[in-house]
């Protein structure tokens, strides 16, 4: 087993907050894997996602502690030390990220998938064509949207858009992809497309996702981690969480007895 | 309940149109008299209270309307040439003869044309437009995105502040202060067309940038993380995402700063020299409409006062197409961005 991330004695801590918002968080995302992150609301599985790109950089004051290491080109970096902006861009090319609400830019449909590409250098037009059209396929949305790929992308549907912005995450070929709660503002349909999109995405990324829906962690992911109030409570397999937790916290919170 | 709210509104709503309506109605009715006199060529004249002679047979007529303004005629009794000599209606006082009001006046007429304030106001506001939008946007990008929270609210609230000085101070500051300025490094007058268009310039750059900078405010956070997560720079997540987003809000503020400069009155008055001469150059002194209705109603009557409604339904109408035009070109741009 070989991890892409390995999270080491990780602290993060907001601006003007008395305590750290995590705390001496250990965990690895394995490559072509699926993980996540279970915990109820305010235990900072935001916090530690947004970490793994560095996002949350772009508001001031934030301090991190302990090491979080990215495989690059088999090499561990630690990406807590980058400090200049287009190291950030680099990492967030590598690093990509999904929101919870559907976040399409306001430009056509092939302009949002063909966004990143651009900044990954990518000029001729022949090649940004054809990893626009494959992104959208990876993302099964070609066949929906291959005759309208000019129009304004904020006419599709909500389902439609999140897996726009998932076209738009893949179409650079990122390492890992990030999901922040994917499917909360979706409809069951939209959200089964979804779900099934991410299993199939694990042949090419590691994914990273948080949810708040059990059954969505036990269906989809190989680990998961399980959080709470700033702690890792406890990570392993998903079968073995789900079934035989070690922890009296995690057994609780997913027999639906708190959070 | 309902049904009141619905009443009260339809009341406010309809009161409105037939305000804006009556307002134009008053207008014409005043202007008519000369509306009827000049036609449409008032618009393309450059003289404003000149006396030529008529040479038409139509004797009968001009008398008429002659009579309704001796007052004007009387100390431009001495210009009675066909020179289309230029005239400040303004400086009556200056005029040595006053009391010959009878025979000379008979073949005698006063011309009105609003040529030269119309391109004061039209040049004077386009002027202000190209100095104001791209530092109200400057202005605006720097407080959004790239000051830091701590300086951006001070300076926020100084600019917010700084739209609510009247603009009479702006005036006074032209007057004294940037206008021998600008002449000082640029040359002409202290008071020109260019002092009066930065004026009105700086005027609305405070109003346009914070109007700017709160519609870029809106938009979501998660919208900026999103194209900074696909490895954005700042420059361009400005470019490709907080100024689409914002368009609408955006170009909403420039036409309210363009309708504000285009009616301004005390600010202009002081620096753009109120003389009905046609700048050769940017630096040569001129006068706009409002500064024109300022200035001249104290001493107009007949046919002069009419002359000056004229200009207003000019303004009126001029701002009207400019604010229309403007916003149905905007609207147009919602539909394609929504309802595609
Ligand atoms: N920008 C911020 N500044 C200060 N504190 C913050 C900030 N964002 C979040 N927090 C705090 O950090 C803690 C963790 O927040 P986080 O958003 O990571 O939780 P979460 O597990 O994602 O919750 P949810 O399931 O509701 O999304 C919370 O107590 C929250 O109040
Ligand atoms: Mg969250």
């Amino acid at each position: 087993m070989k991890n892409v991330m390995e999270i080491k004695d990780f602290y993060f801590t907001y601006p003007k907050a008395p305590k750290p918002t995590l705390k001496n968080i250990n965990l690895n995302i394995e490559e072509n894997k699926i993980t996540a992150l279970i915990g109820p609301s305010g235990c900072g599985k935001s916090t530690l996602l947004r970490s793994l790109n560095r996002i949350q950089d772009l508001y001031p004051g934030n301090k991190y502690d302990g090491e979080i290491l990215l495989k690059i080109n088999d090499k561990m970096e630690n990406i807590l030390e980058y400090k200049k902006e287009n190291k950030l861009i680099e990492l967030r090319q590598r690093v990509g990220m999904i929101f919870q609400k559907p976040t399409p830019f306001p430009m056509s449909i092939f302009d949002n998938v063909a966004y990143g590409l651009k900044f990954a250098g990518i000029k001729s037009k022949s090649e940004i064509e054809g990893r626009v059209e494959k992104a959208l396929q990876g993302a099964a949305l070609w066949s929906e949207v291959k005759d309208r790929l000019k129009e304004s992308a904020l006419g599709m549907s909500g389902g439609q858009q999140q897996r726009l912005c998932i076209a738009r995450a893949i179409a650079v070929e990122p390492e890992v992809l990030l999901f922040d709660e994917p499917t909360s503002a979706l409809d069951p349909i939209s959200t089964a497309a979804i779900e099934e999109l991410v299993v199939e995405l694990k042949e090419r990324v590691s994914i990273a996702i948080v949810t708040h829906n059990m059954q969505q962690a036990s269906r989809i992911s190989d680990y998961t981690a399980f959080m709470y109030l700033g702690d890792l409570v406890e990570f392993g397999e998903t079968e073995q969480i789900f079934l035989n937790p070690k922890e009296k916290q995690t057994e609780d919170y997913i027999t639906g007895r708190f959070g | 309940m309902e049904s009141v709210f619905k009443k009260l509104s339809l009341t406010s709503a309809t009161l409105i149109l037939l305000l804006l309506t009556s307002i134009f109605v008053v207008l014409f009715i005043y202007a008519k008299p000369a509306i009827d006199e000049f036609g449409l060529k008032f618009l393309t004249d450059p003289r404003w209270g000149v006396t030529v002679q008529v040479d038409t047979p139509k004797v009968d007529k001009q008398v008429a309307t002659t009579e309704q303004v001796t007052d004007e005629m009387a100390q431009n009794d001495n210009l009675q040439t066909e020179d289309l000599l230029l005239d400040d209606s303004s400086d009556n006082s200056d005029s040595l003869l006053t009391d010959d009001e009878d025979g000379s006046t008979a073949n005698t007429k006063e011309v009105y044309g609003g040529f030269v304030p119309i391109v004061g106001t039209v040049l004077s506001t386009i002027l202000a437009m190209l100095f104001a939008v791209p530092i109200a946007m400057g202005i605006a990008v720097f407080l959004s995105e790239i000051a830091h929270p701590l300086l951006a609210k001070p300076v926020g609230v100084a600019i917010e502040l700084l739209a609510a000085i009247p603009s009479i101070i702006y005036g006074m500051w032209g007057l004294f202060y940037f206008g021998p300025l600008v002449s000082k490094y640029v040359g002409g007058q202290s008071v020109s067309l260019l002092v009066a268009g930065l004026v009105l310039g700086v005027m609305i750059i405070p109003f346009m940038a914070s109007l700017t900078r709160d519609s870029m405010n809106t938009t979501p956070a998660v919208l900026k993380e999103s194209a900074y997560a696909m490895g954005a720079t700042k420059f361009e997540v400005i470019k490709d995402v907080i100024f689409p987003y914002a368009k609408q809000g955006i170009i909403g503020s420039i036409i309210l700063a363009l309708g504000r400069a285009l009616g301004e009155t005390m600010a202009v008055a002081f620096v753009i020299g109120g003389v009905f001469t046609f700048p050769k150059v940017v630096t040569d002194p001129t006068v706009s409409i409002p500064v024109v209705l300022a200035n001249s109603f104290a001493e107009s009557s007949g046919m002069s006062m009419s002359a000056l409604f004229y200009l207003a339904v000019v303004l009126f109408v001029l701002s009207f197409a400019v604010i229309s035009f403007a916003k149905f070109y905007f609207l147009r741009n919602k539909n394609e961005i929504f309802n595609k």
